[in-house]
């Protein structure tokens, strides 16, 4: 840095050149390979301390494991490393010169659907392993089922342990022809088939010479140039109020500023907006943050927007186009998922939903179906949903949810539902 | 701007100021926890551009071991009195004093913060206290929610986290519980450090190189002050170290460095190879679970 530049400007530059995030989330169980995976990616890109090495190779020799068990360094827990099982989404993160990654790293028994849902929520790809001596499974098809159900934009199956399998471009065919049939009834708009050894380190983080009928990308140079930002659901305009600014001072007497994160599409001062649920209409008059006002607000940044008019505007109520607007409905359409162990979801059950930032009660009407996460089977005859289940639930709301179809909008189609007695969050909704 | 890209600091930024208006908007009595750390600094920083051009609508709080930094003190207080928000201090000294704790052999008083932190809470009533621990500092952290549900003793129950989603963060609690929220959850220590960079906060001394008296215990180097003097048999020699993370002075040891500015930081925080509570924090050499259980007895 030289005298005549000021650090602003400099570390103002550096600050723009740092990359892109981009989230993912882990699926496959410990004999997938996929704490062995997340090791070496850890690893390969220097995330991984020292320390943190050789803690974990003193454990394993301490057990005396044959190798060092990658798997200890994503399994947080006592009650995890006691009972060699993961029981919890664990955030992992390594950055590479072209991105920074956060994985949820999310464990593949059925029992844990919830942390697999929790974890593809807001994951923009979703990392599937399999074996490649036993090809698909049951949990494979479960996990391309919830990533697709969660809208999770990009899909890469691994076909792990080609080493296993001497590298044989049949095998990977026969697994890689299967999962694409199978991901073709399950809508999933981009999906990538990544021949690997995580052990070895083939097409993890370079291309491997052992495959040299495989012309894809490694791993990781797919994680890097994966094109995400179009995912955003830049069209439809939709600002959730969060907190209303109105600083009661001398200076800001009469400032009144709405607080939020755009959910979707991009907001310009001078647009015509339609405050829902009273439907006034009126423009932006600026669009502000702590380093001053911007010309344009889209997703994910969090802005303070001010109106032209004075209007009652509070949390929960959304800003949008005039001739764009979401759903305003008290009868919600959802597939839940559900995730308590204490009670089921029962018909004519009473609960909070949380959906942007409205807070409303609900009650359930009808349970539709439940849904058979490995075999896509329908079962209508089903009259509550328990822990891990998911199922197509009608509800009617206190109040309206100001909302979107899922498909077209993560940031609006989405709730949880709370049980208001504990408080716990019981429940996952996507509305259809 | 155009193709409304951000880069991945901007987009931790904008998560940071969400969930810092959520807990705003939706919780009865938040506190921010601030120790003049650079954490704790930065949530600060964040906590401002949340609500500005109003005032940060909440007080921050500073579980005093009374085993500082001074100028980690001086730094806490001049940037109180620059932001304007109120400043509780709870102190261990105090709770030392009325009995309620009792200080460890060892002079440590790490431990003993925890009952001192959840009485205060139980004295102001908090029932939403913001934190700056980050996800990649530990591995039990690795599995923390960003809304922390804490029961009625301040415990955290690992195996029974409330799920979280999209950003729909479930702050609700009965009296007497409480939610931990930690807005840097995604941060790592680099994003921390190009943030402080990016955003030219200023930080204390400490955090910089500089030459210091130290002694080295089992490869860490402590700097001599008014709570660590040499053991018998101990050398006393001056080496130029800084501080990457400031915890009590009786048990953060810095490290070997040059760095005398943010951008030297960053770069060597780059570079480095070893974590940093690994590199400066005796507390988490306890064992291998040790974060686990003081997280489970309420600690931060």
């Amino acid at each position: 840095m030289t005298d005549t530049m000021s650090p602003r400007e400099d570390s103002r530059a550096s600050r723009e050149d740092t990359h892109e995030l981009l989230r993912f989330a882990t699926a496959g169980s410990v004999d997938d390979g996929k704490s062995t995976l997340i090791g070496r990616l850890l690893f390969d890109s220097k995330a991984l301390f020292d320390d943190q090495w050789d803690a974990v190779e003193a454990v394993s020799a301490g057990r005396g494991d044959e190798y060092t068990d990658l798997a200890l360094l994503t399994d947080g827990l006592r009650s995890e490393r006691e009972q060699g099982i993961t029981i919890d989404v664990a955030y992992r993160y390594f950055s590479t010169p072209e991105r920074k990654f956060i994985i949820a790293d999310t464990p593949g028994h059925i029992q844990y659907t919830r942390n697999m849902v929790t974890g593809a929520s807001t994951a923009d790809l979703a990392l599937i392993l399999v074996d490649a001596r036993k090809g698909l499974v049951e949990q494979s098809r479960r996990h391309a089922f919830l990533c697709s159900l969660l809208r999770v934009p990009h899909m890469v199956l691994c076909v792990n342990k080609m080493d296993l399998v001497d590298y044989d471009e049949a095998t990977f065919k026969q697994i890689e022809n299967e999962f694409s049939a199978f991901a073709t009834k399950l809508d999933i708009p981009d999906l990538t088939v990544i021949p690997i050894s995580a052990l070895k380190g083939d097409n993890v983080v370079n291309r491997s010479e052992n495959m040299p009928w495989f012309q894809g990308p490694s791993l990781l140079h797919h994680l890097e140039k994966v094109h995400i930002a179009s995912d955003r659901n830049l069209v439809d305009a939709r600002f959730p109020v969060q907190h209303v600014i109105r600083p009661h001072s001398s200076d800001n007497h009469d400032y009144r500023g709405y607080a939020g994160q755009v959910a979707s599409g991009v907001m310009k001062p001078g647009d015509e907006v339609t405050v829902l649920p009273s439907g006034f209409t009126s423009r932006i008059a600026s669009i502000e943050t702590a380093d001053g006002p911007i010309e344009e607000a889209f997703p994910p940044l969090s802005v303070t927007v001010r109106l032209e008019d004075e209007l009652d505007v509070s949390r929960g109520d959304m800003l949008c186009r005039p001739g764009n607007q979401p759903r305003v409905s008290q009868d919600i359409e959802a597939m839940v998922c559900w995730m308590d162990e204490a009670r089921p979801l029962r018909v004519r059950g009473k609960y909070a939903v949380k959906h942007t930032t409205s807070d409303v009660r609900a009650i359930v009407k009808d349970v539709q179906y439940q849904l058979d996460v490995n075999t896509l089977h329908r079962d209508e005859g089903a009259t509550e949903l328990r822990l891990n289940e998911i199922g197509r639930v009608t509800l009617r709301t206190t109040k309206p949810l100001l909302c979107d179809d899922y498909r077209r909008n993560r940031a609006t189609g989405g709730f949880i539902v709370i049980d208001e007695a504990d408080n716990r969050t019981v429940g996952a909704g996507i509305i259809v | 701007m155009s193709d409304y890209r951000i880069s991945h600091i901007a987009a931790l930024e904008a998560e940071a100021i969400f969930i810092f208006r959520e807990v705003a908007a939706t919780c009865q009595r938040p506190v921010l926890l601030f120790s003049g750390g650079k954490d704790s600094i930065v949530m600060l920083h964040l906590a401002q551009k949340a609500f500005a051009p109003a005032p940060v609508p909440f007080p921050v709080m500073h579980v005093d071991t009374g085993q500082n930094f001074a100028e980690v003190i001086d730094y806490r207080d001049r940037r109180v009195a620059d932001t304007g928000v109120q400043l509780l201090v709870a102190s261990v000294q105090d709770a030392i004093d009325r009995g309620m704790v009792t200080e460890p052999p060892d002079g440590t008083r790490n431990r003993i913060q925890t009952p001192v932190l959840l009485e205060a809470a139980e004295k102001y009533q908090f029932d939403a206290l913001f934190g700056g621990a980050r996800r990649d500092e530990e591995k039990a952290r690795a599995k923390e929610r960003v809304f922390s549900f804490r029961d009625d003793f301040g415990q955290w129950d690992p195996k029974n986290q409330r799920p979280e989603l999209w950003n729909l963060y479930n702050g609700r609690v009965h009296p007497g519980e409480q939610i931990r929220v930690f807005p840097l959850s995604n941060w790592t220590e680099l994003d921390v450090w190009r943030y402080i960079g990016s955003e030219s906060i200023p930080l204390p001394e400490v955090y910089f190189a500089a030459e210091r008296e130290v002694v080295d215990r089992g490869g860490m180097l402590y700097a001599v002050n008014e709570f660590i003097s040499p053991r018998e048999g101990e050398r006393v020699f001056t080496e130029t170290i800084r501080y990457r993370t400031v915890g009590d002075a009786t048990l953060t040891a810095g490290v070997r460095s040059d760095a005398t500015t943010i951008e030297e930081i960053i770069a060597e925080v780059a570079a480095t190879r070893v974590t940093e509570r690994g590199a400066t924090r005796g507390d988490d050499k306890t064992s291998e679970a040790a974060m686990e259980d003081r997280k489970r007895e309420g600690y931060f």
